[in-house]
């Protein structure tokens, strides 16, 4: 597959997609486990919610 | 399940903990479908390889109005509705349809150096496009900048519902201005003028993009859920007399 005398634009083009996909996956994941990880603290804390479940709890 | 029963949060926890992973491996799998494809199609006659570029840089525009879309559905369910859900949906989208529009403008760019002979022109569907995401930047700046979630949900409402009207600018420039960027040639009245080997390919990737952006937005939805509760139990913890 050859790519021409533009290649690195496409390259460029499809790296960047790449960085800014992976980059909101990384920052969706890493704020998932930091509210977990905040809600299980203020459990263990004794701060429970009204309706006596578990914050943290998805199922 | 009906849609009034995914208005309960801990409803849609638990459904999107279920359909998470599965629409995770379909993103995956068309992702890869599409990059294949896109890969394995020919060069264009006039375009060369650059062509390729439009199978990334057209469902991040197309996305990038979508994402604005949804957003003003949901701005309509927070202050029509007060869906509880619909806040939560809105302020969840609002980086990832900003993403989407930071692909289309640079994404575009790269093609138009080697098509156009310029990275930028100030023409209608570009600039259009620019001020979307600077009205996505803003919004996102508005949900930062008020403590209180529902107030700056009405206000970031209403913004969100006066910037819709950009949409139909964005999508409409190209015919109502002489403008470099060339009309619509997928969705438009008479069919598409664009040749199969580059319309699946196309179309392959915009429904992966499309995709991954149900996938993204649901897990932002869940984690802006779980943010607000952190919220709600933290003042719960304040206002607890202490012992």
């Amino acid at each position: 597959m050859s790519l021409g005398p533009y290649a690195s634009f496409i390259v460029w083009s499809y790296l960047l997609v790449a960085l800014v996909v992976l980059i909101l996956i990384g920052w969706i994941a890493l704020d998932y486990r930091q509210q977990r990880a905040r809600l299980r603290e203020l459990e263990a804390s004794g701060v429970t919610r009204r309706s006596g479940r578990g914050a943290a709890d998805l199922s | 399940m009906t849609l009034i029963d995914l208005a309960n949060p801990t409803r849609f926890l638990s459904l999107t903990a279920k359909i998470l992973p599965w629409l995770a491996a379909a993103t995956a799998i068309l992702l890869a479908i599409g990059l294949y494809q896109s890969a394995m199609a020919p060069d264009d006659y006039q375009q060369g390889a650059t062509v390729k570029i439009m199978f990334i840089h057209v469902p991040n525009a197309w996305l990038s109005m979508f994402v604005w879309g949804v957003m003003s559905l949901s701005a309509l369910g927070t202050l029509v509705w007060r869906h509880p859900l619909a806040d939560v949906s809105a302020k969840a989208a609002a980086p990832i349809g900003a993403a989407f529009t930071f692909l289309a403008l640079v994404t575009g760019s790269l093609w138009g150096r080697p098509m156009w002979g310029t990275y930028w022109e100030w023409d209608a569907r570009l600039t259009s496009v620019l001020i979307l995401f600077l009205m996505y930047l803003g919004l996102i700046a508005l949900w930062r900048a008020v403590e209180d979630p529902s107030r700056a949900a009405r206000a970031a409402a209403v913004l969100t519902l006066v910037g819709a009207i950009n949409i139909p600018i964005i999508k409409f420039s190209v015919d109502w201005w002489n403008t470099l960027h060339q009309p619509a040639s997928v969705l438009r009245m008479g069919g598409s003028t664009l040749d199969k080997a580059f319309l699946i390919p196309l179309l392959v990737m915009a429904v992966a993009f499309s995709l991954l952006f149900i996938t993204l937005h649901l897990a932002a939805m869940r984690n802006e859920i779980l943010r607000r509760r952190v919220r709600a139990l933290q003042m719960q913890q304040a206002s607890q007399p202490r012992a």
